[in-house]
């Protein structure tokens, strides 16, 4: 599998707080990431680092590098929009815009110049079948998106990051706000997106990344202590701290 | 153990529930001396003022006759008034309140400017009637004008405006901003494609609520020289003007009875404006919060 995203001796501080530690990855592509760890170990903050959204909290400060096919994203010849475009991000609770399920989805082709109202319902329908959502939706499109239930609209916000046809997509703990089917349903949804995005996903549950990922990363305090195929890390992990914590002795 | 027999329990509840009814009853009477002042003030005037509440007050000028006496060119000067200061404090209210809330860094200079603001909010009126008098009338020779009054009204109502609608800014969730930067956003197009439309009922409403503070404001025109006594209608923003809170006031302080009545009549006309006004934020806040 070809590397994607490579990040070299990545250290990251919140003012004085040094929350990443010399973290180095190599992230393939077409396959699923998954940052796995106790709360506050960094995972989110790294996930966070590969869309540049960190650049908006005031008192960051990174050193190393992470590129992304080669190029550095936090070069200044990088536009963060053309980033952004590029690397799609899910949160954690469905982020919705007051706005209409057709207007949610063309927000971000209208951002980037998309005017063209038959170029529009294209990529609504395209992203609505990719995310799965399309049967459920194609009849009222017009109707607000908060008619729509927690899964449909989490669902709704995966096919909005894939309007604006990015390459990677990154979900930030994307189904801890949902219930069991609606997260079956969102990690049957990754499985599938997997053979055209790269994703990487972070996830508090190690059953879902034991499920769902091709690789696994196990985080403690910043740093990364082991990094190895989901298969390998879950049933025979070679760091005794990682044995710990599937096992469910911390965490 | 049963449910029935714990006695001091039950002693205890019945104490506890008393205190909950004396407190009820005490919010009502407290709720009540309101309601009570501002219905015996509304029939007052109402009963003083209904026999003059009549066509003949917004179709005639000032007279120094209390039959013939009318309140066009007030009434008029406040709706022109109004016209003036309504576009002129949205933009530089609401441009101000994106900057601090979304654009500055959040540092001393901004804290400083945000307390500044806030303050300013509890200036006396008089005061900006003064800084009127001495910016717009001498400073730029506008002299005792429809617009020095704008002007005057406009950094009036600017500081309440500001700090409405950065609440109502402040109040769009982080992650509608978030969802619009990780798709490409630049900070203008989160603004204004995802912060703005969710704030602007609360944006709205602010500007309207302090718009009808301003249409009831008398003493910084009175500052800046708002005639009493105007037989025209301002036919450019440099003519002279008089609005109705100078008019009603004018009429109060003359001792014939008759004059009395016509001020009531007045506040009549000044209340049902004010009014429309708030009911137009009400139904501008429901118009908006169905597309959300």
């Amino acid at each position: 599998m070809q590397t994607l995203i490579e990040i070299k001796k990545l250290n990251l501080f919140y003012t004085a707080f040094h929350a990443l530690k010399n973290v180095s990855l190599e992230i393939p592509e077409k396959a699923i990431t998954a940052f796995i760890g106790p709360s506050g170990c960094g995972k989110s903050t790294l996930l966070r680092t590969l869309n540049r959204m960190n650049d908006m909290i005031p008192g960051t400060r990174i050193e190393g590098t992470i590129a992304i096919g080669g190029t550095d994203i936090y070069s200044n010849e990088v536009d963060v929009e053309t980033l952004r475009k590029k690397v799609g991000m899910v949160f954690q609770q469905p982020n919705p815009f007051p706005k209409s399920i057709y207007d949610n989805i063309a927000y971000g082709p209208r951002l980037h110049g998309i005017r063209s109202r038959q170029q529009l319902d294209e990529i609504v329908e395209n992203s609505l079948k990719a995310s799965v959502l399309w049967d459920e939706v194609k009849d009222h499109l017009k109707r607000s998106a908060f008619s729509l239930s927690g899964g449909q609209q989490q669902r709704l916000c995966i096919a909005r990051a894939l309007a604006v046809n990015p390459d990677i997509l990154l979900m930030d703990e994307a189904t801890s706000a949902l219930d069991p089917i609606s997260t079956l349903k969102i990690e049957e949804l990754a499985q599938e997106l997997k053979d055209r995005y790269t994703i990487v996903m972070v996830t508090h549950n190690m059953h879902q990344a034991a499920r769902v990922s091709n690789q696994t990363v196990f985080f403690l305090n910043g740093e990364v202590v082991e990094y190895a195929d989901t298969e390998k890390l879950f049933s025979n992990p070679s760091d005794q701290r990682t044995e710990d914590y599937i096992s469910g002795r911390f965490g | 153990m049963s449910l029935l027999e714990e006695d001091t329990g039950r002693k205890q509840i019945a104490q506890r529930r008393r205190m909950d009814f004396i407190l009820h009853i005490l919010f009502v009477i407290c709720t009540s001396i309101g309601v009570l002042a501002l219905m015996a003030l509304m029939v007052d005037i109402i009963m003083d003022g209904i026999m003059r509440f009549a066509p003949d007050l917004f179709t005639n000028y000032p007279s120094r006759r209390a039959s013939q006496a009318g309140m066009k060119s007030a009434i008029v000067g406040s709706l022109y008034m109004l016209l003036i200061m309504a576009p002129l404090s949205f933009i530089l209210g609401v441009g101000a309140a994106i900057f601090l809330e979304e654009y500055a860094k959040k540092n001393r200079l901004t804290r400083l400017i945000q307390l500044n603001i806030s303050t300013l909010a509890g200036v006396p009126s008089i005061v900006y009637g003064i800084l009127g008098l001495t910016l717009f009338v001498r400073g730029l020779a506008l002299e005792r004008s429809l617009l020095s009054g704008a002007l005057t009204m406009t950094l009036l109502v600017l500081p309440i405006i500001i700090v409405s609608a950065q609440e109502a800014i402040r109040a769009v969730p982080k992650a509608r901003r978030d969802a619009s930067f990780a798709l490409g956003a630049t900070k203008w197009q989160t603004v204004s494609r995802s912060v703005m439309p969710s704030a602007l009922p609360g944006v709205l409403t602010g500007v309207i609520l302090a718009l009808s503070r301003a249409i009831g404001e008398t003493a910084p025109l009175v500052m800046i020289g708002g005639l009493t006594y105007v037989a025209f209608l301002p036919e450019s923003i440099l003519d002279s003007f008089t609005v109705m809170p100078i008019q009603i006031y004018n009429w109060i302080s003359r001792p014939n009875e008759a004059f009395h009545e016509l001020a009531a009549a007045g506040i009549i006309v000044l209340l049902i404006m004010l009014l429309l006004m708030n009911f137009a934020a009400i139904l501008l806040r429901n118009k908006y919060q169905k597309n959300v």
